[in-house]
């Protein structure tokens, strides 16, 4: 009998992409704590500036606590919670506690099942903290765990400096492990074997070579490519393992938070500044073949342009996962807008088709960040013959 | 101030639309001229589409 794999394929891509739609789409949980009080929150906002009392309908009411879930969802948290049921008034969150980390004249250490998923107020050496449920952050507070605003509605309480372990921290460091295990026992089994691939290795080295082969090689060159492989391969596995656990039901966004993505593009910005050959700084600060009074104008256009590569490697990463994230999860929320038989097929429809494109973006994010990582390291090792050939004709 | 900053962002967004739609046109001429460079044309193609992107979103950021 002829056994194609073709329908098995089709399955597992099916599984994958069905998983945001399993976590994001949880009706009963969906007004939690958080999107109730922010809507809350909007409606006496927008009652101050109209000047009458709050007369939202319950549509109005409805799209904002959407409006709110979304937010509170590409937010970091300081508990790892994985759904929310029993309803607004008695929410059971399931889930695990994290460690709470901070710094405020001393070291406080202890665990964020003591904030309550935030309506708690957590006691530590006579101290006390709350988690504002604008931003998420950790705050000092009274005992009553009030706290002050000042005009524009920005909280000025003192705000301890934050070390936690939060969600996205125990992710990275999940997927880190995880790195690390499947590439280590690759590399031992590479050792046994002689070389051959066998078991994970047939997926992953197919991987490993084209980004030797089509990323590193032809855009940093035969002679430098090696000391930049194991970067190029880090960064490439990390975003891409990190892009596809935001599509599982844990319900993370790690790549799509700013901090995460500016320090990746900060990586890629000290390896390229300071493994610089000459001549990259040559065509930097006095670029040859151009008049002199020329070379004052580019020196400084140059120097930024070497702060913009990494500034656009971060917001590239960054605006295309939040953007993912954004549109799955008001494409499901249409289902709650329709409120009709129309509206639940039609947003699963939407929704099944948009997460296999994000499968694909998923991919497609930590390529690009590869690619252009070894484009500018090329640039910083490259080395110009015909130039000094230039400058010899001068002469 | 919402507004001028909302239109400039939705040109600098139509604009970053046509330079990937250009982008994407040529390489389908250059794949259809020359099938056997796909590859090598893809990768082009990503590269400055990615670069015009980050553009974008630049302008949306500005607006937010």
């Amino acid at each position: 009998m002829v056994f194609s794999k073709k329908p098995l394929q089709f399955i597992i891509a099916a599984l994958v992409a069905f998983f945001p739609l399993i976590s994001i789409a949880n009706p009963t949980g969906d007004s939690t704590h958080v999107a109730v009080e922010a809507t809350h929150e909007v409606a006496s906002k927008s009652h101050e500036a109209h000047g009458e009392t709050a007369n939202l309908s319950e549509e109005q009411k409805a799209d904002l606590e959407r409006k709110a879930y979304i937010k509170h969802h590409l937010m970091d948290s300081h508990d790892f919670t994985l759904f929310t049921y029993g309803g607004e008034e008695h929410p059971k969150h399931v889930g695990f506690p994290l460690p709470v980390i901070l710094w405020d004249g001393g070291l406080h250490v202890f665990s964020s099942s003591k904030f309550e998923h935030g309506e708690a107020v957590a006691e530590s050496n006579g101290n006390y903290y709350k988690i504002n449920h604008h931003d998420g952050l950790v705050y000092k507070t009274d005992a009553d765990g009030n706290f002050t605003e000042d005009a524009k509605g920005h909280v000025t309480n003192a705000k301890p400096i934050d070390f936690s372990i939060t969600k996205n921290i125990f992710m990275i460091l999940v997927v880190g492990l995880i790195l690390f295990m499947v590439f280590a026992g690759l590399g031992k089994s590479y050792k046994k074997n002689g070389s051959i691939a066998k078991g994970a290795g047939r997926f992953f080295e197919p991987i490993i070579l084209y980004i030797r082969d089509d990323i590193a090689i032809p855009n940093i060159g035969e002679k430098h490519y090696k000391k930049y492989m194991s970067f190029l391969l880090t960064i490439f596995f990390f975003i891409w393992f990190l892009n596809m656990f935001g599509l599982t039901p844990l319900g993370v966004n790690i790549t799509g938070n700013l901090a995460i993505t500016a320090s990746l593009a900060l990586i890629t910005y000290l390896i390229t500044t300071f493994t610089a050959k000459k001549d990259y700084w040559g065509h930097i600060f006095w670029m040859p073949g151009v008049p002199v009074p020329m070379k004052f104008i580019l020196a400084p256009i140059e120097l930024l342009g070497t702060i913009i590569k990494p500034f656009s490697l971060m917001i590239r990463l960054y605006a295309n996962m939040v953007a993912g994230h954004i549109v799955l999860m008001s494409l499901i929320a249409l289902m709650y807008t329709f409120n009709s038989p129309i509206g639940s097929p039609l947003s699963f429809f939407l929704a099944f088709v948009l997460s296999l494109l994000e499968i694909l973006v998923a991919l497609l994010q930590a390529y690009i960040f590869t690619m252009l990582a070894a484009l500018y390291f090329g640039a910083a090792v490259e080395e110009h013959h015909h130039d000094e050939h230039h400058e010899a004709a001068h002469h | 101030m919402e507004i001028p900053k909302i239109i400039g962002a939705g040109l600098v967004v139509i604009g970053a639309g046509i330079g990937i739609g250009k982008i994407g046109g040529s390489a389908m001429d250059a794949i259809a001229r020359q099938p056997e460079a796909t590859g090598k044309i893809q990768t082009a193609m990503l590269i400055a589409a990615a670069l015009i992107e980050g553009i974008g979103f630049a302008a949306l950021f500005a607006v937010n």
